[in-house]
């Protein structure tokens, strides 16, 4: 039974990386844009959550809807001064410049927030949990998961049924044609940015919700994101899922024999995946 | 008539001085104080990594942030030999490399699965990897980390030379050895370098970077190519760690599997000095130095400058300081690019 | 007042200069059929105009104002629209969503709305929720040029439409031009085909080596002179 139990905390703990995923996601599947800084901003968002909660007394949801536009802000204004500039045929500017912001980002942080853990208290909610007859399982994680649904399945609807969405497809298939249409590729990669943005600030809520951070974890939440986008398939969401899901047992199995392993068995189920189906699980037939 | 060249004027003044350099390099400690050798020796290393990461990502295109599993492995098998298996520390620097070498085959086995920018992230994982599966090798400290034993450190071959040669005691005569063994391995890895861009895999390289399928529709194995250009660096950079800590005689998983020494400052530092180029490197070191010297004491703010800095670099001068000069001045002390030359008929005996 | 005027228009890619001093005008309402052997820079004169291509800020005028430092979005929203060499349709877009993006930005005032288009090219209503390259060329082309008309411009711009299409499914796209024209637009029509130009346009130029090198209404222009102009004097 204890296996049972283990295996949904996995897939529970794999809504929490599909959510550091889909940002990603969302921006490498408009402009081919691989944000090493990613980890770092889902950390800077958490910071930016705890901070609204500290100064303004709010429970931490209500402080995420607050930091969205904010983080919305940041992530249009990084794509339209910094990265637009940098965006080209060669990946290796873009490349840089976000590893640089990681590398200024984290250590930023280290300044004004110092090195000592943090964590978004939401009080009763931390411990509960719901008997779901065979299993029992914490209420936040399955808020996480949850919530990780909720926003991929939105993103597909924006995506996919809406005039943004069509904009961000034509965009990515053919840029020069799509200024022909009227649209600004570069503003139109400045709101897909945003967007990932506010999906970060969700990531980061339960980020910090569910666990202790510091300026330092960034990079380790980059390398989860990425590695449910690999396994999941190049710009398929809901493959996202399934690799966050595969990642988030693979850790829970590993730290269940050795609470060691737990970091290197999520390591080691992507490198088996990359093995043996490189394209990821569900990839995208056009690309 | 024609030939092609790369030589230029410049380049043949720069390949004399360059020799000259050497000549001095290698009787420095002769007189030299203890810390300017100490000094030359971060140079030199941090140097030989910039060239390897400037060699597979600005001239190979293989955008690597995993360069310090090359590092950490290095040192780690260095560690193996002279803890485990009883060797001197200078011979076991060889393990390192060999070590290196082993661990960059299934990493570029990996890597080169994933497409364009993924492979940086690639690159990293498999590097956390390393770490956490060495961080599991209780022998060698585990988490924590271990020290070359004294008995080891106290007889390495030649140091009783240099002590008496230099009339210096012990420790100092273990740094002018380290300093020589850089020297050693930057002249040969950027000797290498030159040579390799100037030959016909040089050219293959460029063409695989600028574009994939072009170059294999022309004939070019870029597979091949890549592969043999990433297995030399990382070979090249494990012999690097291996060095640094035989100088450093103290290791840890974190220490040695560090992406901000081995990675971000090398990136800083090609990036800065220029990427592409030879001499970028050399120029970023020095400014990498200069501001390690001047500002390491402020810590995070320092880091927080630096990735701030590279970020502006990229923005506002995408290739360097030495882009900046070589756009001004036309000076350029490496030259790889041919040029067609020529030749007057008449003025031919 | 031409609608749309180049003035001694020059261009280059890098190194290469590819237009030489290009004077054009198109009036309101007119048809205009540039013609001329492939790279004669017919292709830049269309990246120019729709600022694809931005090295002219003052050589390229709408009305009297000066457009040629504007990006391509900002032209569309002023009225041009293009329907670019080899159609290039949206690949992750239906049928519907290529023609509804052309009409996104700008709507304009006019007849075109995705109902019109359909009437126009009935076949498209039946395949509009396949991806856009799945149609046949001839179908995508209607895509690429009802997508053109779904911002309702005031000038169509049409870039090589009948090439690579086989003569019936040419006939039927150009038996859409009436229907165009009969809004009100201006349209350019960049042809390789010299018959097919001259019985659709009310003017020619011809162009040869990014000059132009003929002028003329198209019911005067004689064979031998475009001959001249499409060849060279000493052809």
């Amino acid at each position: 039974m204890i296996w049972l139990d283990v295996l949904v905390q996995g897939i529970l703990l794999g809504g929490l990386y599909a959510l550091f995923a889909a940002g990603l996601s969302l921006v490498f599947g408009i402009m081919r844009l691989v944000n090493l800084a990613h980890g770092d901003l889902i950390v800077f968002a958490a910071f930016a959550i705890l901070l609204i909660t500290a100064t303004l007394g709010l429970n931490p949801f209500l402080a995420a809807l607050l930091a969205a536009p904010l983080m919305f802000a940041v992530g249009w204004a990084l794509q339209r001064f910094v990265l637009n500039r940098v965006l080209g045929k060669d990946i290796l500017p873009p490349l840089l410049v976000t590893f640089g912001l990681s590398v200024a980002l984290q250590n930023g942080m280290l300044e004004v927030f110092s090195a000592d853990s943090q964590r978004l208290s939401v009080g009763a909610l931390e411990s509960a949990s719901i008997n779901l007859g065979i299993v029992t399982v914490g209420t936040l994680p399955l808020l996480t998961f949850a919530s990780a649904v909720a926003a991929i399945f939105l993103l597909n609807r924006i995506f996919y049924t809406t005039a943004l969405g069509r904009a961000f497809r034509a965009v990515s298939d053919d840029p020069t044609t799509a200024s022909l249409m009227g649209l600004n590729p570069k503003s139109v990669f400045a709101i897909a940015t945003g967007l990932a943005m506010v999906i970060v600030t969700l990531a980061a809520l339960y980020l910090g919700m569910r666990a202790n951070f510091d300026p330092s974890i960034g990079p380790a939440r980059l390398l989860y994101a990425f590695q449910a986008v690999i396994i999941g398939g190049l710009g398929s969401l809901w493959g996202t899922l399934a690799g966050g899901a595969i990642i988030g047992v693979a850790q829970t199995f590993g730290a269940q024999i050795n609470p060691e392993w737990q970091i290197l068995a999520g390591h080691i189920a992507f490198l088996v995946v990359l093995l043996i189906r490189p394209r990821g699980l569900f990839p995208r037939a056009v690309d | 008539m024609h030939q092609v060249t790369t030589r230029t004027r410049a380049s043949t003044i720069a390949g004399i001085a360059a020799l000259a350099l050497i000549a001095v390099g290698l009787i420095l400690p002769a007189f030299a104080p203890r810390s300017l050798i100490q000094d030359l020796f971060f140079i030199l290393t941090m140097l030989t990594l910039a060239q390897l990461w400037n060699l597979i990502a600005g001239f190979g295109g293989m955008v690597s942030v995993g360069q310090q599993a090359f590092v950490g492995i290095g040192a780690y098998a260095m560690f193996a030999g002279v803890i485990l298996m009883g060797w001197d520390p200078v011979p076991a620097i060889l393990l390192g490399g060999l070590a290196a070498f082993l661990l960059a085959i299934p990493m570029a086995f990996f890597a080169f699965r994933l497409a364009g920018a993924y492979f940086a992230i690639g690159t990293w994982v498999i590097a956390e990897v390393t770490r956490l599966v060495i961080a599991q090798w209780k022998t060698l400290g585990g988490g924590t980390g271990t020290s070359l034993p004294r008995e080891a450190t106290s007889d390495i071959i030649g140091v009783e030379t240099i002590a008496n040669l230099f009339g210096l005691r012990d420790a100092a005569a273990r740094d002018v050895l380290a300093y020589w063994l850089a020297l050693g391995l930057a002249v040969a890895t950027m000797a290498a370098i030159y040579a390799l861009l100037r030959s016909r895999t040089g050219l293959a390289l460029a063409a695989v970077r600028d574009n994939d399928n072009a170059a294999r529709s022309v004939g070019v194995d870029a597979r091949r190519v890549k592969w043999i250009v990433f297995l030399a660096a990382a070979t090249m950079t494990g012999l690097v760690g291996a060095l640094i800590y035989v100088q450093t005689a103290r290791i840890s998983p974190d220490a040695a599997f560090s992406v901000t020494n081995w990675t971000a400052y090398v990136i800083f530092i090609a990036v800065i000095g220029g990427i592409g180029r030879l001499e970028g490197p050399i120029l970023g070191v020095l400014v990498f130095w200069g501001l390690q010297t001047a500002f390491a004491d402020y810590g995070s703010w320092y880091l927080l400058a630096l990735g701030v800095l590279a970020i502006a670099t990229m923005l506002f001068a995408p290739r360097g300081l030495w882009g900046l000069i070589h756009d001004r001045t036309g000076l350029s002390l490496f030259p790889v690019q041919r040029r067609l030359i020529l030749i007057d008929e008449r003025s031919k005996p | 007042m031409a609608f749309l005027s180049t003035h001694g228009l020059t261009a280059q890619y890098g190194q290469f200069k590819a237009l030489f001093g290009v004077d054009l005008h198109v009036n309101p309402g007119e048809c205009v059929a540039i013609i001329g052997a492939n790279g004669a820079g017919k292709t830049t004169l269309m990246r120019s105009i729709t600022g694809v291509l931005r090295n002219a800020p003052e050589m390229i005028r709408l009305g009297d104002t000066p457009i040629g430092a504007l990006p391509a979005d900002q032209i569309l929203k002023r009225g041009i629209a293009m329907v670019p060499e080899g159609r290039k349709l949206f690949p992750s877009l239906s049928v519907e969503e290529n023609l509804l993006i052309g009409g996104q930005v700008r709507k304009g005032s006019g007849r075109w709305s995705l109902d019109e288009i359909y009437g126009l090219f009935p076949i498209l209503k039946e395949r509009r929720h396949s991806p856009g390259t799945a149609l046949s060329g001839g179908q995508q082309q209607m895509v690429a040029i009802g997508r053109a008309l779904m911002s309702n411009p005031e000038l169509l711009l049409c870039d090589e439409i009948s090439l690579g299409l086989a003569p019936v499914v040419i006939r039927d796209i150009y038996a859409a031009l009436p229907a165009i024209r009969a809004t009100g637009a201006a349209v350019i029509v960049v042809e390789q085909d010299i018959t097919r130009a001259l019985s659709v346009a009310d003017r020619v130029y011809c162009m040869m080596e990014g000059r132009v090198t003929l002028t003329a209404p198209a019911k005067e222009v004689t064979r031998e002179a475009i001959h001249a102009a499409y060849f060279g004097a000493a052809a």
